[in-house]
C-alpha cells in the first residue's frame, strides 16, 4: 500500500467520517482515496475552495462531534494555521496530516522536514501546541493515524502527523487490523454543538474577553499537554548497548540513519540509534538518559537545525550534540551518513 | 402565553424563546438587536431552537453566542460559512445558520460565501450590511458607498483608489446553488415585517433541503456613522437602499408553492 493511501484507510478504519481538503502535491492520493471510499461508509468528502475553508470545515464537523480530518503539504499547512489555532483554543479534536515538502515559499515537492518547528511549537498564533507524531514506514503511518483519532478525542486537541514526499509516495506491504471502529460505538461527546435537545445549549468558542477567563482555559489546555507528556511519549532505540555515539532522527531521516548505523556496527563502530516517534510531547527524559550513556549525539534531520534544538534542550549539556542537517529536499544516502559518523568518531578520538 | 385566569390581561409581546434573557452589548440605535429578534422569532415559529446550530464569525456579532438560545459556534473572521458547512454536512438533520457582518462576509470571507453558495450548501446566512467595520472602529468595508466617510476613507471612499462596493445578492444571483436570496432593511415597521418574512423563507428553504439561502439586511451603525439613530435609519432609506435595491433575487420553486 502507498503511504498516503494507508493514512486515508487508517482514518476510515478509525471512524473518521468527515474529510475536507484542497489539492497539493505530494499528498493528493489522500483526498483522492477519500473521494473514492468515503461514500462507501456514508461519510463526508468535500474538496474545499481553499485550505482555509478546509480547516474551518473540519472545525465545524469536529464541533458537531464527528471524527474529522484534513491533510495537506507544507504551504497548505501554513494556510491552515489560523484554523488550527481556533480548533486548539476551542478544545476540539481533529487530525491534520502534513506530507512535508521542501520549503520555504513554494519550495519543491521533494522530501523534507522543514516544518518541524511549525508543527511542534504551535504553528499559528497563541499559546497552544498540536500533539505531533511522525512515522517512518507505511505500517507505522497507518497505526499512528488510527491512534491519532483516539489521542485527539482523549485530549480534545488537534493531532498532527508528519510525513514527507518519500513516505507518502512509498509503497510497502502492511498488515491491516481486522477491527475497524464504528463511529456509533465511540464515547459520546457531551460538549458537541449538535442541537440542544434535552440539555443546556453548548457553545464552542475561543473568545474570552476577560483575561482571567482566558487564563483558566489556557491552563486547562496546558494541563492536557502535561498529561500527554506523561502518557503519550513514543520513541524507539536500536543498537544502543555499548554505543558511544547515538544518532537521533525521525521519519525519512531515521530510515536513512538506521541503515548507516547498521553498516557502522557491521564495521565495528560503537554507534547506536534513537528515534522520536512523538515529536510533541518530545521524549526529553529518554534523550536525557541516553545523553548520560553515550559520549556524543548526532542529530540527522532534513532541515537546517530544528530537531537538534529540542535534542539540545533535553540533553542540557550532558554531552556534545552534533547536527547533520540537509535542506531543500535533499535526502542523504546511508553512505553519506556513515561518513559523517566516521568523521565524528575520528574527531572524538583525536 | 395564554390568557391569565380571572383577568383580562394577556401577553401580546415578549422576548422570543430563542433569545437568551441577557442584555445585549450592541450600541444604542444599532439594528443588530432587531435582526437578532427577527431570527429568534422565526426560530420560535418553526420550533427550531433545539435542532439549531448557529455560527457567528468575527465582527460586532461575534458575541451572538451570548444571545441565541441554541448551540452556537464562534468562528474566525470570515469563516462562518465553511464552519457551518462542516456542521451541516455531517449532521444534515440540524438547522444551521450563520450570522455575519459585511466585513466578515464580503471582505475576508467572500470566498467561503461564494463557494458555499455555489455548492448549494443547505445552510442559511443572515448577512448584516451596515457598510462599515463596526467592531474595529468604523473602517471602510467592501460595502461602503462611494463618497462615504469612514476612518480609513476620511475624505470619502474614492472608487479610483479604494474600489467600488460589492453587491453580494447580485453577485450570488449568477450561481446555480442559491435557493433563496433577498435584500431587506429594518428601517420601519413595514420593512421589519418584510425582513421577517424573508428570513422565514430562507429558513424554510433549508428545512426543505432546497439549498443555500441568504438574507442581506441593510442596517445602521449610528456610532461609526456618527449619526443619531433616527437619522441613520433615514440614511439607509435614502442612500443604501438606492445603491442596494431591496428585493428578492432568487426564490426557488419549492418556496413559491407556499403561496
Amino acid at each position: 500500500m502507498r503511504g498516503n493511501e494507508a493514512i486515508a484507510q487508517a482514518a476510515l478504519d478509525a471512524g473518521c467520517r468527515a474529510y475536507f481538503g484542497y489539492p497539493i502535491t505530494p499528498q493528493n492520493q489522500i483526498p483522492e482515496y477519500f473521494a473514492a471510499h468515503m461514500p462507501e461508509v456514508g461519510g463526508v468528502f468535500i474538496q474545499a475552495e481553499s485550505e482555509l475553508a478546509a480547516i474551518n470545515m473540519v472545525y465545524g464537523a469536529a464541533a458537531a462531534g464527528v471524527r474529522s480530518m484534513t491533510t495537506s503539504s507544507s504551504p497548505g499547512i501554513s494556510l491552515k494555521q489560523e484554523g488550527i489555532s481556533y480548533i486548539a483554543q476551542s478544545e476540539l479534536p481533529c487530525v491534520i496530516v502534513n506530507i512535508m515538502r521542501g520549503g520555504s515559499g513554494l519550495g519543491n515537492i521533494a522530501p523534507a522536514q522543514a516544518d518541524y518547528f511549525q508543527a511542534v511549537k504551535g504553528g499559528g498564533h497563541g499559546d497552544y501546541r498540536t500533539l505531533v507524531f511522525a512515522g517512518w514506514s507505511v505500517q507505522e503511518l497507518y497505526d499512528l493515524t488510527r491512534d491519532a483519532f483516539d489521542i485527539g478525542d482523549r485530549y480534545r486537541s488537534p493531532v498532527m502527523l508528519l510525513g514527507d514526499a518519500l513516505l507518502g509516495q512509498m509503497m510497502e506491504p502492511i498488515i491491516l487490523p481486522r477491527d475497524v471502529i464504528d463511529p456509533e460505538d465511540l464515547p459520546p461527546k457531551p460538549w458537541a454543538t449538535n442541537g440542544a435537545k434535552g440539555r443546556p445549549r453548548n457553545i464552542i468558542n475561543s473568545l474570552y474577553i476577560n483575561p482571567p477567563d482566558l487564563e483558566e482555559v489556557n491552563l486547562r489546555i496546558q494541563g492536557r499537554y502535561d498529561e500527554a507528556a506523561r502518557r503519550e511519549v513514543r520513541c524507539a532505540g536500536e543498537h544502543l548497548e555499548g554505543a558511544k555515539l547515538a544518532l537521533i532522527a525521525y521519519g525519512t531521516a531515521a530510515r536513512v540513519s538506521i541503515s548507516a548505523v547498521e553498516e557502522g556496527r557491521a564495521a565495528g563502530l560503537p554507534v547506536g540509534f534513537f528515534r522520536p516517534i512523538s515529536l510533541y510531547p518530545f521524549p526529553s527524559r529518554e534523550i536525557a538518559a541516553l545523553a548520560e550513556q553515550v559520549e556524543a549525539i548526532l542529530v540527522v534531520e532534513l532541515s537546517l537545525g530544528q530537531l537538534v534544538e529540542d535534542v539540545r534542550l533535553a540533553v542540557e549539556g550532558r554531552c556534545p550534540v552534533h547536527l547533520y542537517g540537509l535542506s531543500g529536499g535533499i535526502v542523504p544516502t546511508p553512505a553519506q551518513v556513515l561518513q559523517k559518523i566516521e568523521r565524528l568518531m575520528a574527531e572524538t578520538r583525536a | 402565553m395564554s390568557m391569565e385566569e380571572g383577568t383580562r390581561t394577556r401577553v401580546i409581546f415578549e422576548r422570543p424563546r430563542a433569545l437568551e434573557p441577557v442584555p445585549m452589548h450592541y450600541c444604542p440605535g444599532c439594528t443588530h438587536g432587531i435582526v437578532h429578534r427577527l431570527v429568534a422569532e422565526v426560530m420560535d415559529e418553526l420550533d427550531l431552537a433545539e435542532q439549531s446550530v448557529g455560527v457567528a464569525s468575527v465582527g460586532c456579532a461575534v458575541f451572538a453566542y451570548n444571545y441565541f438560545a441554541c448551540d452556537m459556534i464562534e468562528a474566525a473572521h470570515g469563516r462562518a460559512p465553511a464552519v457551518a458547512v462542516g456542521v451541516k454536512r455531517v449532521r444534515p438533520d440540524l438547522f444551521v445558520f450563520t450570522y455575519q457582518g459585511d466585513g466578515d462576509l464580503a471582505a475576508i470571507g467572500i470566498a467561503e460565501t461564494i463557494h458555499a453558495a455555489a455548492r448549494g450548501d443547505n445552510i442559511s446566512i443572515v448577512f448584516v450590511n451596515n457598510a462599515v467595520f463596526g467592531m474595529t472602529g468604523g473602517q471602510m468595508a467592501p460595502t461602503t458607498l462611494p463618497g462615504m466617510k469612514t476612518s480609513t476613507t476620511p475624505y470619502g471612499r474614492d472608487p479610483k483608489v479604494a474600489g467600488n462596493p460589492i453587491r453580494i445578492c447580485e453577485l450570488l444571483s449568477s450561481l446555480e446553488g442559491p435557493a433563496y436570496l433577498a435584500r431587506v432593511s429594518v428601517t420601519n415597521p413595514q420593512r421589519v415585517r418584510e425582513a421577517k418574512r424573508a428570513m422565514r423563507k430562507a429558513f424554510e428553504a433549508q428545512l426543505k433541503g432546497l439549498g443555500f439561502s441568504l438574507v442581506e439586511v441593510l442596517s445602521t451603525c449610528p456610532t461609526r456613522w456618527a449619526m443619531p439613530p433616527e437619522e441613520a435609519l433615514k440614511w439607509v432609506d435614502d442612500n443604501m437602499a438606492v445603491h442596494y435595491p431591496i428585493k428578492e433575487f432568487v426564490v426557488a420553486e419549492g418556496l413559491l408553492e407556499e403561496k
